[in-house]
Order: C-alpha cells, then structure tokens, then sequence
C-alpha cells in the first residue's frame, strides 16, 4: 500500500461518521431489529443527554421509535424531541403525525400525554398542527387530559398569543373555570392567572362573582398546589362589598389548617387581602386566627421557614400585635441554619414589648457570647433596638450592654459602641457609661465604631473629663482616618469647642484647616460650614451646634409603605422573600412595545422606591442644594457642582449643621426633615437670625428652595415630607 | 412558574437536568454550580442572579434546584422541592417520609433505600417520568404516591422491557380519575380481608433550659401516623381530648377512658393543628369534628402544636465548674421523669467540650456508656435504656488551652413510648363503611426530643 493511499484513507475516515464510538453504539441500538435493544439505545440516549453531551446527532434514528404501544418508551422518545426540537425543527414535523395520532388514541393516559408534549415543543411550525388536537382535547370526556389541555393553552399562548386569542383558545378556558372536575378548575385558574400576568391588556382572566363561586366549590376539593393557585387569585380579587368578603374569608379559613405549609401562607394572604374592608370586630378576629398557622409555619422545613419568617416580618409591620405572645417560638435553635437566626432575631426585636422584655433580653445575652460573628453583631444591635423602642427596659438594655464589655471581645465592643451611640443620643441618662466607653479607644478598629464613638465624645464633651484629650488622639492621625470618622471628628471637635472652649481651642483651628484641605468634598465642606458658622457668630453657632435634636423613635428598619402595601398582597412570593419589588429582580415582558414601555414604568417606580428606601433620602427631592454659585471665599476646588449622585451626602450635611449627627437610619423621611425643621423653630424667635443668615453668605442662601418645589411634585415623595417642606418654605 | 428542575450530586455534577420552559441556557446548571455548590459563603436557600432565581434544598447527598424567571411563589417552591423527595423515599425505599423534617431517614444517604446519588442514577428514566407527571410547564401538578404508582412505576431491572400491560392493569378511567379527582388519594375497589388501623402519636418535645435551670421555652410539635388497612370507601371520624374538639358539640364522649396517665386524663389545649388534605376542613372549622375519607397505607393525618403543661420526660442538671483557665471540671445529672414501668431508649447526652482540649478523663459513670468524641468536640453519653425514676450521674475533667469558650447548650437524644408530653389522648376513632365490617385499630404513643437544649 503506498504511503499517498494511507493518507487518503485517513483523510477520508476523518470525514465520515466514525464507526466507533458512543454515537454510533447508539445509532446501532436505536435501529436494531429488537425491540429491547432498541429502547436500551434510547434510555442510554437519554442519559448521555442528561450528563451534557451532545446527541443531537441521533435525532433521526430516535425519530423513527416513535410510533409504540410502549407508553414508557414514547415518554422517552418525547422527552428527546423536546430536547431538540429547537435545533432540528424541520425534523419535528415528521413526528407531527404521530402526535395527532396520539391526541385521539383511546387511552386518555396517551391523548394527554401527546397535548402535553406538543406544547413542549417550541417550534413555530409546530403551531399549525396544535390547533385541531388542542380544541379536540379542551373538550375531552376524561378530565385528566382536559386539565393537560388546559395547560397547553398557556404554552400556546407563550409561542404565538395572537393566535391563541384567534382561535378562541381563551373563551374555551374561560369555559374550563366551571367544569365539574377540580384539578381541570385548578389548572385552568393557572393558566389564565399567567396569561393574564403577561397579558393584562387582553383581560382574559376577570374573577366575578359567578366565577367567585366556582373558584370557592373547587377550593376544597383540589390538590394542594390547586388550592394555591385558586387561593392567590382569591387574593387578587377585589371584594365589591363588606358580605362578599367576610364570604371569601369564611371558606378560606378552613385552609389554615392545612397540612401544607405553603397553602397556609397561601391562605393567610387571602384573608389578609380581605380582612380590611371588614368591620373593626371581624378583622380583629380573623387576625386572631392568623397568629396560630404564622407559629406553625416555623416548625417547618428550614427553607419554607425562611420564606415564613421573611413574610412574618412583613405582616408584623402590618399588623404588630398578632404575635403579640409568642416570643419564644422565635428563640433560635444552636443548630438552625445562619440565616433562619438573623431572620428570628428580626422578629423578635419587633414583637418584643415590656412585658417580654426581661425573657428577650437574658436571650440576646446569650447570643452575644456565641462564636458566630455576625450572629453576635446582630444580636448586640437588637439589644440597642429594644433600649430604644421600649424606654422602660432601657436600663436593663444598657447593664447588659456593659456586661458585655468586660468580656473583652473584639468585635463585641466595637458594637456596642455603635449601638450605645444610639442610646446616649435619646437617653441622657446614661453618663456613668461613659467611662467604660472611653477606656477601650484602642480596641476600635472599625471606622463606624470609631465614628460612633468620636460622636459620643463630642456630644458628652462637658460630661467627660478628658474629652479634649481623646479626641486629640484622633486628630492627631486625622487624615489616616476614614470619612466617616473625619466627618464626625469635625462635628466632635466643634462641639467639644463650643462646650468647653478652653480645651477645644488649640485643636478647632487645626481640625479645620485639615478637614478643609481634605480632597474629599464632603469633609471639605463640612469644614468651610462650620468655619464660617464659627467665624460669624459664635451665638448662633452655639444655638445651632447645640440644637435639640428630634428623638429617635426607633432603630429598626420598616419597609416604607408603597413597598409594605405591595408586598403584603405578594405574600410567599419571591419579592416578599427578597423584600423588594418584583420588578427589580424579574426579567422584563417579551412582547415588543408594551413590555418596554412597561418596563419604562417599573423602572421609574423602582428608582422612586429606592429613594424612599435610602435612609437619607435623595437630597434633590427635598432641597436642591447648589454649591455651583458658590460664595467667593471658598476655594476653586469646592465650586465643582454638586451633582445628583452628591446630592444625598449635600443634604447629609445639612442634617449634620443642623443636628450634628448622621441621623442612624431614622425610619422614614419626615423625622430628617424634622431636623431641619426643629432648628428653625428654635432658632425663628431670634428676630436677627434669618437676617444674619442671610448676610454672611452662608451656606443658607444657597438654598434653592423653589427648585426643590417642583421637583418634588415630579416625583411622587410622600405627603408627609411635603408638609414639612411647606413648613419650611413658610419660615422664609 | 418554576422553568426548570435540576438534580446535582454533592460534587455538583448534574444527575437531572429538566426544564420546562424557554429562555434558559443549558449552561444555567454551571452557574448554580459556580455559584452555590462550590461557594461555602452562601447561606440562603434563595439566590438571584440577574433575572433568574434559583431555590434549593439539599437533602442526603443531592441538591434539588428549582429555576425560575418570575416571582414565583418561593413557599409553594420549597414545598414542592420536599414533596419530590418524599416521593423519591417512597419510591425508592417503599415507604414515605414521615415527617418533612426527614429524621426518620436520615440513613438514606448512601444507603440501598431512599432518595439519593445511586438510586436517581439506576432509575433516571423513572425520574423523568415523574418529573413529567408532577409538574407540567412549571405547574404542580398532582403528586399524591399512591395514584403516582398507579401509573408510574418503579423498573424492576431483569425485566427493562414492559409494554402497556403494566399500566392497563387498573383500568386508565380508574387512573385518571383518581389523578384528577376529588379524593385523588384513594382508589375505590379495595378489599382486605382483616380491616386495621394503626395510630402512631409522635411528639417532639423542645426544650431550652437556662444555665439558672429556668425553662425558657417547652413546646410540642406533634404528628399523627396513620396506617390504614381498610376496605371499601371508609368513612373515619376521629377525636382527641383537647379543648377545640371538646367544647363543640362531643360532650356525650367525653367519658373518661382509661387514659396512660391518670392525673392527665383531663383534656388539653393545642395552640394550632394542620391536617391532611383528606380532612375535611370545612367540617372542622364549624363542627370541629375531624371526618375524612382515608388513603390507603401510611400517611399524616394531623400535625399539632402544645404549649401549656408540657411534661418533661428528663431533666438534666449540669454543673461545669472552671478552674482557672485551662481546666473544666464536668458533673452532669440525668433524671428520669416518669412512671418507673416504661423507659426510654436510645438515650444520648451530648455534652461539648472546647475545641482546644488537650487532655480528658472521664472519672465517673453512674450507668450507660461515656466517650469523648474528638470529631465534634463532645462527650457522648449513651444508654440503651433509662428506666423511669432513675437518676444517673457523670463525671469528667478536661484541659483546655485558654480561649474564650462560647458554651455550646449540651443536646439530649431519647425515644420513649407510651408517653406524651403534651398529655394528648385519642378518644376514639370510628370507621363507618357500607358493608359495615369491624375494625381493629391500634395507638401507640411515641415522645422523642426535638431539639432538647440545656445551658450552662
């Protein structure tokens, strides 16, 4: 043989199909005379496919086994045709026949089966031939291939919905809510619900009070994962008076009971859905009844725990009392998952009130002490939540604080720093804390302990002997600081200078000089504040530094109430577990136009939520501050326009002249404003204020309170801001 | 609705990978990989990625995920997840999981039986089946194993080829309209020749004591086994001695029956209770009676929840004295807390120890087996059987090298029978059928500990 007919016999293997293989094993079995080898090939076709590989090849050859009487063996052949389809879809069509075939065989288990899987094949050509078998088998005698049918109306819908809605595949749908089987109800409920969650516009799924009873029949009667579908829709439905109401809840509370944790919650979200229009007596005993299930739920699985315990928090905000006495269900358990603890101590904080207190408080001692780091954190965080929210534990809060000082642990003393700081700020009380306090500066390595502590130092200068002392220490390294705990050190020293004159004098100079060369803007400008506020009246600087500032109510985070009202209506789902709209999370519609504009919409209502979600509230909504025309004694480097994103630390700012502390996450955003506010009122009576304001140059009269008018009535900021900025508005 | 199903084997190779709708690539089975599996950071079951979701469990040595690209509803999600392995035990091990907390098969790992890594891999072709009939375009569909099995069933392997004959041995009507019907959990037509019942009360008491020996909370979480070996179409009717069902309309029962502890023979408060779907709920809710028509086989009838008079069956008295840094000395106190005829097995005391021990002695034993177990940092003291009113005590000393030790609570374990914590008893339970046949029913009364904690 010569060497140029071996290359070409290689060359040519190379192009053929190779005779060796996986592939060809397979395509061997598949056409094999024998009826067992054959299905052998398609099990191991399956398998390869399962694990990855590539066996698109084979399509052909698993083409040719369709047509069986072996039902298992068809399951597979289709399994393998849905696979594919995508990448063969002009083959599909040659199974087409047997599909039809199928949608008529004698056996429902086999006409079900082909609806079922023809709908599965997203092919566009596939359409034409679904028609006839998807009418036929809508109006089948045996209801299990109904309720397949039923479904494959949505997968039709999803491939082509101008044809569906043609065809009047929708009205036969529609018919499917009364039949006489609930499963076929269930599915139906199902397949609308989604057609018209893509598809508002076409209305197609509008519950009335004849379909209201329908849906209430099949209710007790389907499986559990129908009893979900019929109960969200109940949700969704809006009753049209008090009876339809106390009707729906009536039948729905025998649901409470049912074995199946997600059908509770399911439950529960219906009749929180109609529990407002009722009169006072009927909603606070429907609520009754919901405060049980909720407990239940947390036996459950870990996972569907979490989910309980994320919407619990959310019905809480809602409704505070229904759990009222059930704190220690809420006790977490050594060995539960990380992230059921955080969700636990989340609710306990909100439910704890004085009568719980001591039993919550001996609890959260003990969490503090285990190994867990944020587990401890968090722990430490809910004894200042509880010193704050309930005034008369606050003594208790606060000696188990400072017992958790003298373990001498890290991370544990950094946060009770940050979480005393709260405290020292809405109790006076408490100055004989502040020398544990102050003996552990070394200790902190976090810039948000060292900032919480600067601002106590600052606060309490006049009651800590060597307040002028420690925060010298800080100065001294100013710069290696981090800005947050420059920003608060500016505010400390300005403080400690206006409290104790003599100690703060050799310090305030240099602290804003430093600050004021700080190439980050908002030290800069803090400093330019104060410094000017300083140099032109120490009175008033005095009247504003030292200004009464708004009590905190609370420290724990509330949703605010557009996203409350939204998610207790979503209750289970995905958002409420997220706490955030669906529509950041969730991919965007399909369908050209609307979805874009749609999704236009959501954006702009996202963006409007985020604003109402950040603690400082985007400053631009409220007053635009303008440093662009800025007073002429300030340097080039400060005259760079405050932007949108600089908006919220401009307004931060504000907060922090009026009332030196970064408001912690103040709830809502009327209590900042309230900040503003207050120290106008304080200060209004002195007739010389506004005008002294004005002629130094301050920063005041860059104020561009008009501006900020009618931005704000572009977006939609609650009304109770608004109040408070007409407030203001009349003050000048 | 849920776009896919993925199953993963714990090094996170795929075993089933189905999904049922568009817009998902196959790689989305590497991101979970990526993402989940191989990140020990993550802690939540919930994970989004961009505008796909992906939720999971984990249970024996596979992962469960469930894809989705809308706001699905994440209870009924994890739900569902727990149903295909309760459906995957009774599938591959021949009966269901008891409870969804899945204790009872916590062998099922790697074993023979259960859902795990092996059997999903000898049986995929039947798992895809399942997962076709379950769920249908991201739709639960029905899951109920009895009806399943009519239809679906398990390859016996020296038989790979079975044609049609298999399923059309019930009648496909019968199938189907037990797939889809009102009582989709029985089928009509079964004839047994001795009619049974059998009860199984469970009670999982939690416990956590505080290191002042004060209980901060006691709890019942209980179920109710139901086996059920009847003919016909049954009716059940069935009654407890708490409260709820008492006060409405069962007085003329409520004559006292020789109840297993005489000074509790009154009735009882359940804070909350959650049936089986075969229970009629609306019954219950007006009449508080609990009427039903029962699967055939095992099932759950009830779950409930206790809180009041909880009896604790052991009480445990710690005393862990430090002597200066490096040494702990341990005294540890079991009592027995109940009637001296029963006693309870498979006893076990978990006692830590910090992770710097350098040297234990285990001095004294006063009864059962003690061993230090470097693995998980605890003394494990175990009995096979404790009887009532006994009391044991436990000796020890460890060095440790000085650390801050957190104080982990010490765990008991125990299983007694005859006994409730919660002091429930059933009154009776009636079965009424058109041929009218006699049954013997049978109640067994179980407390194991659920999570059982005592600090120090």
């Amino acid at each position: 043989m010569s060497m140029s007919q071996q290359i070409e016999r290689r060359i040519r293997k190379a192009f053929q199909t190779p005779k060796k293989g996986e592939t060809f094993e397979l395509r061997n079995g598949l056409v094999s005379q024998y009826a067992r080898e054959r299905k052998d090939a398609i099990q191991r076709t399956i398998q390869a496919m399962t694990v990855g590989k590539d066996v698109s090849a084979l399509f052909p050859d698993i083409l040719k086994n369709i047509a069986t009487p072996d039902i298992e063996q068809k399951k597979l052949v289709y399994l393998y045709l849905m696979n594919y389809a995508k990448s063969h879809p002009e083959l599909c069509i040659l199974a087409v026949n047997t599909f039809v075939q199928d949608a008529s065989d004698p056996n429902p288990l086999v006409r079900a089966l082909a609806i079922r899987t023809m709908g599965c094949i997203r092919v566009d050509k596939m359409v034409d031939y679904m028609e006839i078998p998807l009418r036929l088998t809508l109006k089948d005698e045996n209801p299990y291939v109904r309720k397949t049918a039923a479904i494959c109306v949505t997968k039709l819908f999803d491939l082509n919905p101008q044809l569906c809605i043609e065809e009047g595949f929708l009205e036969s749908l529609q018919t499917l809510i009364e039949d006489s089987n609930p499963m076929v109800v269930a599915n139906a409920v199902s397949a609308l619900a989604e057609i018209q969650d893509r598809a508002p516009e076409i209305k197609c799924f509008v519950v009335d009070p004849h379909i209201l009873s329908k849906l209430l029949v099949a209710l007790n009667e389907c499986t559990e994962w129908g009893r979900i579908a019929i109960l969200t829709s109940l949700s969704d439905y809006k009753a049209s008076d008090i009876k339809d109401a106390e009707h729906i809840c009536e039948r729905v509370v025998p649901q409470l009971q049912h074995a199946n944790p997600s059908v509770v919650l399911a439950a529960i979200k219906a009749v929180i859905a109609h529990v407002e229009i009722q009169n006072s007596e009927a909603k606070a005993n429907l609520l009754r009844k919901l405060g049980p299930p909720l407990v239940t739920l947390v036996s459950s699985a870990p996972e569907v725990q979490y989910v309980a315990l994320r919407n619990i928090r959310i019905i809480l905000q809602k409704y505070p009392q229904i759990l009222n006495r059930e704190l220690r269900v809420f006790f977490c358990k050594y060995n539960d998952p990380p992230y059921l603890k955080m969700e636990k101590l989340e609710i306990m904080v909100r439910i704890a009130n004085e009568k719980n207190i001591d039993q919550l408080l001996s609890e959260l001692k003990e969490y503090s002490m285990e190994v867990d780091l944020d587990f401890v954190r968090r722990a430490i965080r809910a004894i200042g939540q509880c010193a704050i929210k309930i005034e008369s534990a606050v003594e208790k809060c606060v000696n188990v604080l400072m017992d958790l000082i003298y373990n001498k642990v890290n991370y544990v003393l950094q946060e009770v720093v940050i979480v005393m700081k709260d405290v020292l700020r809405k109790y006076k009380t408490f100055e004989s804390c502040l020398p544990v306090l102050c003996q552990n500066i070394d200790e902190l390595d976090e810039s948000e302990a060292r900032a919480a502590l600067v601002w106590i130092v600052g606060e309490y200068a006049d009651k800590i002997d060597n307040s002028g002392e420690i925060l010298q220490g800080f100065v001294s390294i100013f710069n290696e600081e981090a800005t947050q705990v420059q920003l608060q050190l500016i505010t400390a020293v300005v403080k400690l200078y206006i409290k104790k004159p003599e100690a703060g004098q050799n310090m305030i100079q240099g602290v804003l000089q430093t600050g004021t060369k700080s190439d980050n803007a908002d030290v800069r400008d803090r400093g330019y504040i104060y410094w000017r506020l300083l140099s032109s009246d120490t009175v008033i600087a005095k009247d504003i530094v030292l200004a009464e500032k708004p009590p905190i109510v609370s420290t724990i985070e509330d949703l605010p109430k557009s996203l409350l009202n939204e998610l207790i209506g979503e209750l289970s789902t995905l958002a409420s577990v997220y706490h955030r709209p669906a529509a950041t999370f969730m991919g965007h519609g399909k369908f050209g136009a609307d979805a874009v504009q749609k999704r236009a919409i959501e954006e702009q209502k996202q963006l409007a939520n985020e604003d109402e979600v950040g603690a400082g509230v985007n400053a631009e909504n409220l007053l635009d501050v303008d440093f662009s025309v800025d007073s002429p004694t300030v340097d080039s480097p400060a005259s760079n326009p405050v932007t949108a994103s600089k908006g919220g630390s401009a307004l931060d700012e504000l907060n922090d002249l009026f009332a030196p502390v970064q408001i912690p996450k103040i709830t809502g955003n009327a209590s900042s404003n309230q900040d503003i506010m207050n120290m106008f009122k304080n200060t209004a009576p002195t007739s010389s204020v506004s005008h002294n304001l004005s002629s130094t140059k301050d920063a005041f009269a860059e104020l561009n309170f008009d501006n900020s008018f009618s931005s704000h009535a572009n977006s939609g900021v609650p009304s109770k801001s608004s109040k408070t900025n007409e407030d203001l508005l009349g003050l000048f | 609705m849920i776009s896919a199903l993925l199953v993963y084997n714990q090094k996170g190779e795929v075993l089933i990978s189905r999904l049922y709708r568009d817009g998902l690539r196959r790689t989305i089975a590497d991101v979970f990989r990526i993402q989940v599996i191989s990140n020990p950071d993550v802690q939540s079951p919930v994970l989004t990625l961009g505008s796909t979701s992906f939720l999971h469990i984990k249970h024996a040595n596979i992962y469960l995920v469930a894809v989705t690209r809308s706001n699905v509803d994440a209870g009924l999600v994890f739900e569902f997840l727990y149903k295909i392995v309760s459906l995957g035990q009774s599938y591959f091990s021949g009966h269901s999981l008891l409870s969804s907390n899945g204790e009872n098969f916590s062998n099922g790992s790697t074993g023979k039986h259960g859902f795990n890594e092996d059997n999903i891999k000898n049986n995929f072709a039947l798992v895809y089946e399942l997962f076709d009939e379950i769920i249908d375009f991201g739709f639960p569909q029905n899951t109920e194993t009895d009806t399943l099995q009519m239809y679906i069933a398990k390859d016996v392997p020296t038989n790979p080829v079975k044609s049609l004959t298999r399923t059309l041995s019930i009648s496909t009507s019968v199938i189907t309209s037990q797939a889809t019907g009102a009582i989709s959990w029985r089928q009509p037509g079964i004839k047994h020749r001795k009619n049974e019942i059998f009860l199984d009360v469970f009670e999982d008491v939690n416990l956590l004591v505080s290191a002042s020996g004060a209980v901060l909370r006691a709890d019942v979480n209980g179920h109710i086994q139901m086996k059920a070996v009847l003919s016909g179409m049954p009716e059940c009717k069935f009654g407890l001695n708490d409260t709820l069902s008492l006060n409405s309309g069962n007085m003329k029962d409520n004559v006292s029956r020789g109840s297993h502890d005489a000074t509790r023979s009154g009735s009882i408060t359940l804070e909350d209770c959650q049936f089986h779907q075969c229970v009629r709920l609306g019954e219950f809710e007006s009449t508080k009676t609990i009427s039903f028509v029962p699967p055939e086989g095992e099932f759950e009838l009830m779950r409930y929840r206790a809180v009041e008079n909880i009896s604790l069956p052991f009480k445990v008295i710690p005393q862990i004295i430090q002597h200066g840094k490096t040494k702990l000395e341990y005294s540890i106190v079991l009592k027995a807390n109940f009637d001296s005829k029963l006693g309870a097995t498979n006893v076990e005391i978990k006692i830590p120890t910090p992770k710097t021990l350098t040297k234990y002695n285990i001095n004294y034993a006063s009864g059962g087996k003690a061993k230090y177990e470097p693995g998980s940092n605890h003394i494990i003291w175990k009995f096979n059987r404790v009887a009532g009113g006994s009391e044991y005590q436990l000796r020890a000393e460890v060095d440790m090298s000085p650390e801050i030790w957190t104080k982990p609570p010490i765990q008991l374990q125990f299983s007694l029978t005859m006994f409730t914590s919660s002091g429930i008893v059933v009154r009776y339970l009636k079965v009424f059928e058109k041929t009218n046949y006699n049954t013997v029913k049978w109640v067994r009364y179980v407390v194991r500990a659920g999570s059982y904690e005592i600090r120090y």
